[in-house]
């Protein structure tokens, strides 16, 4: 394994709970706010991976207010507290841009029934 | 107070800072380089060092190389690289300069040979506009006018024209040290350095502090 590779393991965080495309997850960012930190929970649905390594990072698609929100998170992020993982999601692609031009019952997420290894 | 020291680049990966934010780094594997030849002010007129770095088959080498590594009595190096560092009067023959030298958050300016691109046209090279692309404009990435006729009835030095571009020696100046692995002879530096993986980079401190 090379120094890099070496490097990057050591920044890494381990206890990332497994989870995939389609899944429904609870994000708890930490925000500082002047010399104050608290928690802040971001939920929706994670419509892509990206990278890999340290560069890992997944993206989080929620309807707030009426109106998509988007946020890309680091996954490897020190302001990332955890991630929980709320429903498991049956879903046939890798990136699911789709959801983007569905509304409401139509942007619903079939569940998964079997999920290995539970 | 000048230092120096000769690395090998590894390549790029980034850190993550306290505050969350990511810093893109190189990781250079900086040293441990050895003393091999010393100029003084008596015999050179200046006062330098040769450095060594990279352990080389001693058997490949070629003698003249292998009676001037000898002399430092630490092996036959691959490159070796001259540096006007302070205090080089007090340093011997087979002394070894580490990565130790510096520290995380100093400015360094780092040279290298970057990435060779070949002959290039203008709009690659020196990052003009060209021509459209449709409509029969005939003209497509060509550089256009390169003077004009009877004043100043020649084309002006330095004109810039396609060319070799790239595979040359670059300094790029002013970048911080974010962390310093002495037990690795490891330095992370901010920023992209000149060239390929595995080229050779020569870290100086840099001259604008």
């Amino acid at each position: 394994m090379n120094r890099i590779d070496l490097l990057e393991m050591e920044q890494m965080k381990k206890n990332i709970p497994p989870f995939k495309v389609g899944d429904t997850v609870k994000v708890n960012v930490k925000i500082v706010e002047g010399d104050k930190q608290r928690i802040q929970a971001y939920q929706g649905v994670v419509i892509g991976r990206q990278g890999g390594g340290i560069r890992e990072s997944f993206t989080v698609r929620k309807i707030s207010n009426g109106i998509g929100v988007e946020r890309v998170f680091p996954l490897h992020s020190p302001n990332i507290e955890t991630i929980d993982v709320m429903t498991r999601g049956h879903v046939r692609r890798a990136k699911l841009y789709y959801l983007r031009n569905l509304r409401g019952k139509a942007a619903r997420i079939r569940e998964k029934k079997y999920v290995a290894g539970a | 107070m000048k230092k120096g020291i000769i690395g090998k680049k590894l390549g790029m990966t980034q850190i993550f800072q306290e505050d969350g934010t990511s810093v893109p780094v190189t990781v250079v594997q900086a040293g441990p380089c050895v003393v091999v030849q010393k100029k003084t002010v008596e015999t050179d007129g200046y006062s330098a060092v040769q450095l060594g770095f990279g352990e080389s088959d001693s058997l490949k080498a070629i003698k003249p190389v292998l009676g001037h590594s000898t002399r430092s009595g630490k092996g036959v190096f691959k490159f070796l690289r001259e540096f006007k560092i302070a205090g080089a009067s007090e340093l011997g023959i087979g002394d070894t300069l580490s990565v130790n030298q510096f520290t995380a958050g100093e400015f360094i300016d780092v040279t290298g040979t970057s990435i060779g691109k070949g002959f290039q046209g203008v709009i690659k090279r020196h990052n003009f506009r060209g021509g459209r692309a449709t409509h029969g404009s005939r003209f497509h990435r060509a550089p256009g006018s390169i003077a004009a006729s009877a004043t100043p009835a020649h084309v002006f030095k330095n004109k810039k024209m396609p060319g070799q571009m790239g595979n040359a020696r670059v300094t790029v100046q002013r970048l911080q040290i974010v962390r310093i692995e002495e037990e690795n002879n490891l330095m992370l530096i901010k920023g992209a350095i000149p060239g390929h993986k595995n080229n050779i980079v020569l870290i100086k401190n840099s001259v604008k502090a």
